[in-house]
């Protein structure tokens, strides 16, 4: 459950007419959830109009899972969905480590030049480069590979934004003690900065993780293997062949399965999601 | 700056510092650290948009083969081209019909349920859940809610004895079928913006703003929205920046159709690069879409400066 942190003002901000509507409003954004829900474990699964029905009337069965896993390869699409997500991530984590502190901690010529690239790629939402991209990842030999997948979100601006924010708020005094005991850069990035950066670390990899986990496009461009697919990839061609068979019922379960690992992520850590989705945009 | 406000009275080691980090070094090591983020952003970012200016002004007969310079023409063509008149206007209705109603969603969700109690933590993670599940995903389960008929909508309108459209098979229903997806999957998130920024209007406005007389309404008006400006500037900007890149549900309910009637720009430039193999006009495509990027973003830099960039710690 999403908790806010008890806020003084709150008992002004709350209109009195609020709650009929939003107990409306909250059937109405739970319905396509219990939908699926009902959906998946109806074993009239074809066609037909009991299918639109909101309150069970049957005795449940996983027949639609079973007929979702036996005919799409979910746990391989769930292995590379993996793979990318949490590849993206290492190599991100690497590379705004590195460039959080140069903009943190060091002064040099271009500094300002530099922060305004990073800014460009806020700017210019890299979904939109997906064309010359695949060109460049064609000629790089990455064709139809997770790492052709991933190799574009290696360098993260915002990320690299929200590590200099961290660095910079860790006190200098705790650098300079282990300069005067001789520790390289490397030593005083990795045992002083990145350990006291670890909760904007963790709000950086839960949204890297969940947005690239969601992707579509991008991986649906440069993979062509069966094999390589990703859940959304996977998902939206399984869709595409049960929509003919009117198989709704194994439509919701497949739905299901691909949707389940974020949900129950997010019911696991709820905190943690909230405040950094909220953390990566304003603080 | 930021040294003075951290040190709290205490001399920094100037002397150490200094010894040890010759400005040429730190140039150097600053450098190498950059290099690896600034190599791929050249190469993702920087190149491809040099890239795609280069092609909107050159055709090219078959893949590998030679270019040749063409001009505007690419743009004259695009221009030309009614699909993508078409996907431009369905663009700027799409970002209307999607951007406001979810802004105003979600800053009454996130004012309904900003007063902390159980419940309301239940109902927060309720109207986040579509965030968390994948554009593909959550089109998957509309398909079956808007199939004719049958379907969820038209199966629970035909008991109240209404009749319900063709929601994705009619042109004149359709994108807004779409953009009914579109706020339901992302009125929760920018709900969590408006969450924290009404965490930081002050209580005693509200106090002031009641012993003064003011009702619901005005409260709202002159003491929340005022305080809220920055906020729903950032919401704004992500919501316009999702609206032209998010094109995935477009893909599994529509294909752009009927007759282009929900046909994306994101979605255009992909059909003109994968299927029509037009690498000018998706370059052209691509330019526009990038000049609206720029000028959504650049509209609000000072917003973004703020959040990633020079504030103090």
């Amino acid at each position: 459950m999403i908790e806010a942190s008890s806020g003084v003002a709150n008992r002004e901000i709350t209109p009195r007419l609020g709650y009929a509507a939003t107990l409306l409003i909250a059937a109405l954004w739970m319905t396509p959830f219990l939908w699926m829900l009902v959906a998946a474990f109806n074993p009239h699964t074809y066609g037909g109009s009991g299918m639109a029905s909101l309150v069970p009337s049957y005795v449940p069965t996983l027949g639609n899972f079973a007929e979702a896993w036996a005919s799409a390869d979910f746990p391989r699409y769930g292995l590379n969905t993996a793979i990318i997500s949490f590849g993206i991530l290492a190599g991100q984590i690497v590379m705004i480590t590195l460039a959080g502190y140069a903009f943190a901690r060091l002064e040099f010529p271009g500094r300002t030049l530099c922060f305004y690239l990073f800014l460009l790629q806020l700017m210019l939402a890299p979904v939109v480069l997906i064309v010359p991209n695949l060109a460049t990842i064609a000629k790089l030999g990455l064709y139809d590979s997770l790492l052709g997948v991933m190799a574009p979100y290696f360098a993260s601006a915002f990320g690299t934004f929200l590590m200099r924010q961290a660095f910079r708020a860790i006190p200098r005094e705790l650098e300079d003690a282990a300069l005067i005991d001789g520790a390289s850069v490397w030593q005083r990035i990795g045992f002083i900065y990145l350990p006291l950066a670890k909760p904007s670390l963790i709000a950086f990899g839960i949204v890297s993780v969940t947005s690239h986990w969601n992707e579509f496009l991008w991986p649906l461009m440069v993979i062509n293997s069966p094999d390589l697919r990703p859940l959304t990839v996977g998902l939206a061609s399984f869709t595409r062949g049960a929509e003919g068979a009117q198989a709704w019922g194994v439509i919701a379960a497949g739905t299901l399965m691909v949707s389940a690992p974020l949900l129950i992520a997010f019911a696991l850590f709820q905190r943690a999601f909230v405040n950094s989705f909220v953390s990566s945009g304003i603080k | 700056m930021a040294d003075t406000v951290l040190t709290s009275g205490l001399a920094r080691p100037q002397a150490l510092r200094l010894a040890t980090w010759r400005p040429r070094r730190q140039t150097m090591l600053a450098f190498g650290l950059l290099a690896p983020s600034l190599v791929l952003l050249t190469l993702f970012t920087y190149w491809p948009v040099i890239q795609v200016a280069w092609q909107a002004l050159h055709n090219q007969i078959k893949i590998g083969g030679p270019q040749t310079y063409v001009g505007l023409a690419n743009f004259t063509a695009l221009f030309a081209d009614a699909a993508f008149r078409k996907a431009l206007a369905n663009n700027l209705l799409y970002a209307f019909g999607t951007v406001i109603p979810s802004l105003v969603l979600a800053l009454g969700f996130a004012m309904a349920l900003a007063r902390s109690s159980r419940v309301n933590a239940l109902f927060r993670s309720l109207f986040f859940l579509p965030v968390l599940i994948p554009l593909v995903a959550a089109a998957s389960i509309f398909l079956f809610i808007f199939l004719p008929n049958a379907g969820l909508l038209d199966y629970h309108l035909a008991k109240l004895a209404i009749s319900g459209p063709n929601w994705l098979g009619d042109p004149d229903i359709a994108l807004w079928s779409i953009m009914g997806l579109t706020i339901w999957k992302n009125a929760g998130y920018y709900m969590l913006f408006f969450l924290a920024g009404l965490q930081a209007v002050p209580a005693d406005a509200y106090e002031a703003a009641i012993l003064d007389g003011a009702n619901p309404w005005q409260r709202l008006r002159y003491v929340t929205l005022p305080y809220l400006k920055p906020t729903i500037g950032f919401v704004m900007v992500i919501g316009l920046i999702n609206v032209v890149t998010q094109v995935d549900h477009v893909f599994v309910l529509t294909k752009g159709g009927p007759s282009d009637s929900t046909n994306l720009l994101l979605f255009y430039v992909y059909q003109q690069a994968v299927e029509s193999y037009d690498a000018g006009r998706a370059a052209a495509g691509t330019l526009v879409m990038l000049a609206l990027l720029l000028a959504i973003s650049a509209s609000s830099l000072r917003t973004l400066e703020r959040s990633f960039g020079e504030r103090e710690p």
